[in-house]
Parts: structure tokens; sequence; C-alpha cells
């Protein structure tokens, strides 16, 4: 059995709604595990007090915002090549969990560096990328809403993909260069993994996982839904004839 | 040869006798820049340090302003299907017409911007990188606009959707060319910033015609 | 030269609009295309112009469309209900930039069949709806392309122009050339061939293409 199998929506359906309330659950249990484990069961940090524990969402959402994007640009880029429906529509499903994962990155960014570098914004360069991954998000899913022709709109999207993902890639280095110039020398890094100690790392890698579940029951659930609304209007313009 | 002409003469003639299609852009951005004072008020040395990204930002939104008419006009009327017809690739014509788009907006802007950086104050040293950013940089404005006219064309209240999708790719010609007329000004090395600015415009030169092409069968389907 | 049409269905967003459409065109034949309003009279043309997806095989003079879509595209002139036509520059400039872009037939030639003299140097958006659509038809002289794709050519135009009109499509077809013509009204060809489009024939043949509308829905 191949893997394009699962183009196929009714396959695709009939194998995630048998999959996904166990995702679910795993992605609850990993969650609780990791984020209860980080906030009460870690000793605080001789520097930075409580307000560390903030990565423990921070992390996992900043990862997946990039991944979401990633998915969203292979999806686009198979139903470029292959026009597999299942596949735009799970493109479709990734951006607006990729969108939120980008605003909790932003917001918990905001909240930690309060505390932390005496503001809630500064414009380093990873911050700013990611207030521009945001704007690409919100581009993408507007070009989606605005075409009527589910096809025309999964063409048009996947253009939109491939053109957002090169320059997106070459802001992120642009806003490297651009803040350089500006401030001289890195500001604070948000890179945390390869300084943590064992204690904090190992919860991390739990809240990792279960953001990992989680991504993937809400790209299942959001493309289950996509699919059924697709249905609905095919059988509309069905009627219709 | 003479299609291309045909087709690059059709497009600087349209635009021509479109009730000033060139001289709009150019009185938006004489407009935006003598904004700036009234909001940051008109002190001279304040003035002089946000001059570059000023004028760099006016001419992009300038840019901006015509793009929603790229395809709008053809499409609308038919053109397009004739178009994509006839024996000039897509590819090509989409290339031409930003071209002609760039002649009729961005190099006004050029011309008009180091009169504009007077008035704000821009450091001597800084003008002769001014023209060349900008003459470098809005190529690439009008090229990636290229893409998001193609992508939006025929769809209703598509200018605003527009600039949703174009404004995040101008960022990193933005970074680049307002970093060439701040190092300039700052009397730092310009070429790192200019490089990468005449490196991301060949990028865009050589991708967004296909992109283009490719959203625009898609729309006549 | 021929066109061999064997199978042709269109779908538009998933909804199958005609199928089994098999027919041929000689060189030096023009064909009616018939139909009640909404039997996929312009979608068989856009198809056949490639501008459409199609199922089905579509061969100019032994060469396929789906094989070499710019090289059939080559071959092909398209009159849709839209005339393509500037208004911001007169009936001269809209007809020399077509011949430069088309580089295939004769400039006089058109203005005397279609009568521009009189209107060359006239701005587009001062010409009447009939004018335009002469404008428009002439473009299909200067591309010089062998099979002419026509979709309600006669409309605005008076008798005296349509008849004229009809004797240009004739001495198209005595050069050799083809024409497809979706129209409503009599042209005043002689015998031409008709192909029907029925939609309600056609409807029932094939299932819809799009995979939302399966039978093995849960």
């Amino acid at each position: 059995m191949s893997i394009w199998e699962f183009a196929n929506p009714v396959r695709f359906m009939r194998l995630t709604g048998k999959v996904l309330p166990w995702i679910t659950a795993l992605a609850i249990a990993c969650l609780a595990i990791g984020l209860i484990w980080g906030f009460f069961f870690t000793p605080e940090a001789i520097n930075f007090g409580s307000t560390v524990k903030i990565i423990y969402i921070h992390v996992p959402a900043a990862t997946f915002a990039i991944n979401a994007w990633a998915l969203m640009f292979v999806a686009s880029m198979i139903w470029l090549v292959r026009r597999h429906h299942v596949s735009a529509l799970v493109a479709r499903a990734a951006a607006p969990v990729g969108m939120v994962m980008t605003l909790i990155a932003l917001i918990t960014g905001a909240i930690w560096g309060e505390p932390m570098w005496g503001t809630y914004w500064e414009w380093d360069p990873r911050l700013t990328s990611f207030l521009v991954l945001f704007v690409f998000y919100l581009g993408y899913m507007a070009l989606w809403e605005a075409i009527d022709e589910p096809d025309k709109a999964a063409d048009l999207t996947s253009v939109l993909a491939m053109v957002g993902t090169v320059f997106a890639v070459i802001s992120r280095y642009a806003v490297n260069f651009w803040n350089q110039g500006l401030h001289q020398g890195a500001s604070l890094s948000l890179d945390k993994e390869e300084h943590v100690a064992d204690v904090y790392y190992i919860p991390l890698l739990f809240a990792l996982a279960g953001f990992f579940l989680l991504f993937l029951a809400l790209v299942f659930l959001r493309t289950r839904t996509e699919i059924r609304a697709r249905r609905i209007k095919a059988l509309q313009l069905q009627e219709a004839n | 040869m003479s299609a291309t002409l045909a087709v690059l003469t059709r497009e600087l003639r349209l635009a021509l006798r479109s009730g000033g299609g060139a001289g709009l852009g150019l009185a938006f951005f004489l407009i935006v820049v003598m904004l700036i004072p009234f909001g940051v008020g008109p002190v001279p040395s304040l003035l002089a340090q946000i001059a570059p990204g000023t004028l760099w930002i006016a001419a992009l939104l300038a840019c901006l302003l015509s793009l929603d008419r790229l395809f709008q006009a053809d499409f609308e009327d038919g053109t397009l299907d004739i178009l994509a017809l006839s024996p000039m690739p897509l590819e090509g014509l989409v290339a031409i017409k930003a071209f002609a788009h760039w002649i009729t907006t961005g190099l006004p802007l050029v011309v008009a911007a180091p009169i504009l950086g007077v008035t704000l104050n821009l450091p001597e040293s800084a003008y002769w990188w001014l023209v060349i950013s900008l003459a470098v940089g809005t190529p690439a404005l009008s090229f990636l606009g290229a893409i998001g006219a193609a992508l939006t064309v025929g769809i209703r209240r598509g200018g605003l959707l527009l600039s949703l999708l174009v404004l995040p790719l101008y960022i990193p010609t933005l970074i680049f060319g307002a970093k060439c007329v701040t190092a300039a000004s700052e009397g730092v090395e310009v070429m790192p910033a200019f490089l990468l600015l005449a490196g991301v415009t060949l990028l865009t030169l050589a991708l967004t015609p296909f992109a283009a092409a490719a959203a625009l069968r898609m729309h006549m389907r | 030269m021929t066109l061999t049409v064997s199978n042709l269905a269109c779908f538009r967003t998933g909804r199958l609009i005609f199928s089994d459409q098999s027919f041929t065109i000689d060189a030096g034949e023009a064909v009616m295309l018939r139909g009640p309003n909404g039997s996929g009279k312009s979608t068989m043309l856009r198809a056949l112009a490639g501008m459409l997806p199609f199922e089905g095989d579509v061969v100019l003079n032994g060469v396929p469309l789906g094989k070499d879509h710019d090289g059939v595209q080559e071959q092909i002139a398209y009159a849709g209900h839209l005339d393509a036509i500037k208004p911001q520059l007169t009936v001269g400039e809209n007809l020399t930039f077509w011949a430069r872009l088309f580089e295939g037939g004769s400039i006089d030639d058109a203005v005397e069949q279609f009568a521009l003299a009189e209107i060359w140097d006239r701005p587009a958006h001062a010409c009447s709806a009939g004018q335009k659509r002469r404008l428009g038809l002439a473009r299909l002289v200067v591309s010089g392309r062998v099979l002419w794709l026509l979709d309600e050519p006669t409309v605005s135009l008076d008798v005296e122009t349509t008849a004229r009109f009809a004797g240009i499509i004739k001495a198209h077809c005595a050069g050799g050339g083809m024409a497809l013509i979706a129209t409503h009204i009599d042209l005043g060809l002689d015998t031409p061939r008709e192909i029907m489009l029925d939609p309600n024939v056609v409807r029932k043949s094939i299932p819809s293409n799009d995979p939302f509308l399966s039978e093995a829905w849960e």
C-alpha cells in the first residue's frame, strides 16, 4: 500500500477518525507531564527565578510555529505536483494552527521578556522574524478566504506558499543583518536547549512531544473539518444541477 | 523582438493615457514624505536620521499604489485570454509588464528621491547611494508586486489583499535598500548591504515571472 | 489539416459540464456549435483553446494538445464574449498591436474586410459596441491562425456586417482554414455541419470526477 492512498478523502477520514482520539489522549498526557513537571517540580534557576518556566510553552510553540509553515510548504508542493485534494486541505488546515502557535510564541516571549530585558518588546532578530512569519500566515489565510473555487484557491495559495517560503527565509537572514547593523553584537539568545541542565531539559522534551501531538491532532481535526466542508460544497453543487 | 517592443510600447502608452499613471505615484510619494515631519516634528537632526528609511518606505508604498491594475484590466476585458494564445510566453509577458510598471512608477521615484532628500535634511554623503539603491531595488518592488497582482487578479476587493500579500515580500529589499543609504550617511561601508540588495533584486527578476505566470494561468482556468 | 476531438469531457469545480463529445473538423470546414444556454459551448471552446483542463483527446494535425500545448495553441485564434480592446488606444493602435504580437496575417486585409478605415483614428472608447466587435473580430484575420474558435461572434453586429462576417469566414475556409462557431443565429453559411450540445443527454453518462462526491463516504 502506498502512502498516496491517504490522499483519497474517504480513506483519510477513516484513518484519522480512528487515530485522532489516541493522538489527542497522548497529547494531553505528554502536555500534563511536561507542564506540571516543568512548572512545579523543577528548581528555580539562580539568574532567572521562576520566569524561566515559561520555556515549557514558549519553546515548543515556537518550534511548531515554524514547522507548521514547513508542513504547508510540503503539502502545497504535493498539491501542485500530484493534485491530491487532501494535501491542499492539510496545507489550509495547518495555517491557523501555525498562526496561533506563532502568536503564543510571541506573547509568551513578551511576557518573559519583561522581567528579563525590562521590556515587553525588543526588535531582536528572532522576535522580529516571528512577527514576519505571523504576517505571512495572515496573508496566506486571507488568500484562501478570498477565492470561491476550492481548486483555484488551492492552486494560488500553493504558489503563495512557495514564493512566501523563499522570502520568509530571506527575511529571516535579512533581519539578522538589519539588527546587527543597528545594535552591534547579538542580543539575548532565546535558544536555551544548549545551556539548560537535565532537570529542565527532560520536562521540556515531554512538553515538545506534547506540543507535537497536539499540533498533529489539531491539524487532523481541522483537515477533517475542511474535508467535510468541501464535501458539503460539492454536494450543494451537485444538488443545484 | 518586435513583439516585445509592441507589448512594451503599448504598456507605456496605456499608463500615460490612463490619467497620469506615473504622476499619481509620484504625487503620493511627495505627500507621504511631506507628512513625516508633521508626525515626528521638524528637528533637522532627527529628520536626517530617519530620512533613508522614510524615503524607502514612501517609495515602497508609492510602488504598491498602482499594482492592482497591473493585470486586472487585461483580465477584465479579455486581453489576457488572447495574450495566452499569442506566440509570446506568458512569463515573458509578465516580465515586460512588470518592467513597464517600473518605468512608469519606479523610475520617477528614483529621480525625485534626492529632491525630497533635501527636505528631510539627508546627509550629503548619502545622495548617490540613495539614487543607486533605489535604482537597483525598485525593480524588485515592481516584479514582486507582479506576483501579488497575479494572485489577486479577478478577486473582489483584491487591492487590500494585494497589500497584505506583497508587503511582507518587500521586507528584504527594504532592509537592504534602506541600510545602503543609512550606511552611506553614517560613513560606514556600504557594499555589503548593496550587494545583498542587488542579490535580492536578481533573484526576484529570475523567480517572479514564472510564479506570476503560473498564477495567471490558474486564474484563467 | 484536421482537428480531431474524441471523448471530450469538461468539469468545472467537479461538476460535469458535458461529456462524450467526438467530432472532426477538416480543412476548409466551418462547423456550428449549438445548444441551449449553459450547455457548455463556451467551456468547450475554451477547452479546445487549451485554456481549461479537459478529459479526452484533442488532436490538431496529428499533434495532441496535451503533448505540445504551445505548438497547438499557436494554430488557434479565439474570440470570446470580450473584445480585448483597450479603450485608451485608437482602433488603429489596437489592431497594429495585435498584428505585431501575432506576426501572422495582413493588417490591410483586416482593415478592408471589416471596413475599419473610416474609424482607424478613432479612440476605441468612442466606438459603438458593433464597431468594437468588428475591431475584435479583425484580430482573427491579423493573427493568421488556422483554427478559429468563435463564441457568439455576431453579438451586436448589424445584419449587413453579419453577412459580411459570414463572407470572411467563407474566405478563411476557402484558404484552408477551419472554424468552430458557437452561435444561436443562422450565419448564412452554405450547409454548415452542426454539433449539438444537449445538457439532458450529456449529464448522466459520467459521474463527477470530484473525489469529495465519492459513494464510499461514511
